[in-house]
């Protein structure tokens, strides 16, 4: 079974979602059980994954074929279905693993039997599925499906309230820009067929000859992942996605956002590889830059804690990106300081998960003991929920980059990296994330300090459970990041900074 | 719906659901296959809705939700069938059982015990398009009525 493992991963979870009804038929306790072994099966899948590709190199399967290994069909031309998990799909599918281990459980007592809880665990295995199909498959086409997989269940998630007013208009925001998105990759990955007849991303790499046709597809992917990743200027489905989604499922919706920029990392170092410009870089850079601009300075009008935390986490988006714009712009000629940059970038993305998940997961929390997420009627809520209150703290401490937290490590490497490019750079980013701790402190005193306040409900220990996992998590990512830095991250971005000619010559052979 | 309509109805009912199925089943050899057949099978529901009201089939819902569960369940399980040699990997194909006759070579009418595992997929994938656009459709319907899920 060993060498099924990466397929097993997007398998099961697919079997899971779809096994989901069919088990809440017969008991719901049966249901809740079941969702929570397939995605104990699936973290324990990445985890394997990881260590296997970490150590051993690129792990390749091969669907349908004769033996997992069997790239290329009879004639040298790589046309089944494959997954080709380098260093940063692995990393990806770490993250993605580690998320739902905490989402389910506390989803599990988070969502009400009566508002449709078996949808929203099936949706949430489902996402999770194609979540992993993005970091997994080295085939475009396949790509676009698990895109649009995650799309379909991401809308349906947060239009999971039906009954209020804003779930459904958010939905329908989403679905639009979603369906936009996929449309445009789609339109690429045409373009692409039509000019070399494959859709194997590897193949598709060798051949690549940076024609206009190329370049045209280029700019498609770039708007279309960009688009899903919630980039400055099509950022605005995010906020109100993130808002009205159940609070555990918003840490899927966060995976989701974080696959779609490794998309765009693949297609940007694998698929353009060969054919790459410096003012690709500078282009993920202004981006980024715009991103972490206008969703720190949005975060800041915000009354509602979802969508301020919400936009916190658009902002983040920002920080990745100009790490990794960073990096590519340097790609070749000064590559000491690039692959610094790329690797914050990269961190980056392990601790934006953590944080900004341990964020939602405290708005959860907020929204179970009071019924309502708006900063003018909460207060005073420390009293009643300290572990929370802490939890809000030490995850709002460690976006805005305060030392000795996760956040800091991350961003000190994207400042160092972006600094020898540019000062300005370094600047902006640095201010940004002023301006996000004050955003953060002032949500902080809103929600927890002052006169005592009623709680009506407890808070139960699943929740405390999840969150002290999160917190564990951005405490020691802070402390001994070296660790984290050496094991995991540079693999992911050593993968992406000089893993072209290994990901080509692991499926084309030779 | 008037009397014409109706009448028309049940006289087609039979055959979309009949013609749904032989696309499904002739799915490996001519164009067509699961989804195509169950969106053929499921625009018999449709009429059905068209002709007689949400009301006939609101009870349906629960058996078309179970059914779409149950194709996409057989659809993965499908794929592990495979797992001795990988994920997906035709076993059934020229195995001389259940659709295990080999292709024929040449010209001829098209022999419907070929293809291994395909023609099971499709069978799955067209109860699953089937069940979900029909659910689809009759939600579609019954909205405005109270939600009872």
């Amino acid at each position: 079974m060993g060498a099924h493992i990466p397929i097993l991963a997007i398998a099961v979870p697919l079997l899971g979602g779809f096994a989901t009804p069919l088990l809440a038929k017969l008991h719901r306790r049966l249901r809740d059980l079941w969702a929570l072994l397939v995605v104990l099966f699936v973290g324990a899948c990445v985890g394997y994954v990881a260590v296997h590709v970490f150590a051993q190199g690129l792990w390749v399967y091969v669907l349908g074929a004769r033996s997992p290994q069997e790239t290329l069909a009879p004639g040298g031309f790589p046309i089944r279905i494959m997954l080709v998990v380098d260093g940063m799909s692995a990393f990806m599918g770490i993250i993605a693993g580690l998320l739902a281990l905490v989402a389910f459980p506390f989803a599990l007592k988070f969502l009400p039997e009566e508002e449709g809880k078996n949808l929203a665990l099936t949706l949430g295995l489902l996402l999770l599925a194609g979540i992993l199909g993005m970091a997994y498959t080295g085939d475009l086409f396949n790509f676009f499906v698990f895109l649009e997989v995650t799309s379909i269940a991401a809308c349906a998630l947060i239009g999971y309230r039906t009954w209020t007013s804003r779930a459904p208009e958010a939905a329908f925001k989403t679905m639009l820009l979603y369906s936009l998105s996929g449309l445009l990759f789609l339109l690429a990955v045409a373009l692409l067929y039509g000019e070399y007849g494959a859709l194997n991303l590897a193949y598709l790499s060798a051949q690549l000859r940076g024609s206009r046709v190329d370049r045209l597809a280029l700019a498609l992917f770039l708007g279309a992942l960009a688009m899903k990743a919630a980039a400055a200027p099509v950022h605005f489905w995010a906020p109100d996605a993130y808002g009205e989604a159940p609070a555990a499922q918003t840490l899927l919706l966060v995976v989701n956002t974080q696959v779609s920029l490794y998309g765009l990392w693949r297609v940007l170092f694998t698929l353009y590889g060969g054919v790459w410009d410096a003012g690709l870089g500078w282009l993920v850079v202004a981006m980024g830059l715009l991103t972490l601009v206008v969703a720190a300075f949005m975060a800041l009008l915000q009354t509602d804690l979802g969508r301020l935390v919400a936009y916190g986490a658009v902002s983040q988006i920002g920080y990745m990106m100009l790490g990794v714009g960073v990096g590519l712009a340097t790609l070749a000629g000064r590559p000491d300081y690039g692959l610094v940059a790329l690797k914050g970038g990269v961190f980056h993305m392990l601790n934006d998960a953590l944080t900004v998940g341990l964020l939602f997961l405290c708005v959860g929390a907020v929204e179970w003991a009071t019924g309502t997420r708006d900063l003018r009627e909460l207060g005073g809520l420390g009293h009643g929920l300290p572990e929370v209150a802490l939890c809000f703290l030490l995850a709002s401490l460690a976006l805005a980059g305060i030392p000795p937290l996760n956040g800091f490590a991350s961003k000190i490497l994207i400042y160092e990296g972006s600094f020898r490019l540019s000062p300005i750079l370094t600047a902006i980013a640095v201010l940004a994330s002023i301006l996000l701790l004050a955003v953060y402190a002032r949500a902080f005193q809103g929600a927890f300090l002052g006169p005592r306040a009623e709680v009506p409900r407890r808070v139960p220990a699943v929740f405390l459970l999840a969150m002290a996992v999160l917190a564990v998590g951005i405490v020691v990512l802070g402390l001994v990041p070296g660790f984290f830095l050496e094991g995991v991250v540079t693999p992911a971005a050593e993968a992406l900074w000089r893993g072209r000619a290994q990901y080509l010559a692991a499926v084309l052979g030779g | 719906m008037t009397v014409v309509v109706r009448t028309v109805a049940r006289v087609l009912f039979p055959v979309a659901l009949v013609f749904g199925g032989y696309v499904i089943m002739h799915g490996h050899l001519t164009p067509g296959g699961g989804f195509q057949g169950g969106a053929v099978a499921a625009s018999a529901l449709a009429m059905v809705l068209v002709a007689f009201g949400a009301g006939r089939l609101k009870d349906k819902k629960g058996l078309l939700s179970a059914l779409e569960s149950l194709g996409g369940t057989a659809f993965v399980v499908l794929g592990f069938l495979g797992l001795g040699l990988t994920y997906f990997a035709n076993v059934l194909a020229g195995s001389y059982g259940l659709f295990g006759r080999p292709v024929p070579y040449g010209p001829n009418p098209g022999d419907l015990n070929t293809a291994g595992t395909l023609p099971l997929m499709n069978w799955a994938v067209g109860f699953k398009v089937l069940a979900g656009l029909g659910a689809a459709v009759l939600l579609f319907a019954l909205f405005g009525g109270e939600d009872d899920r």
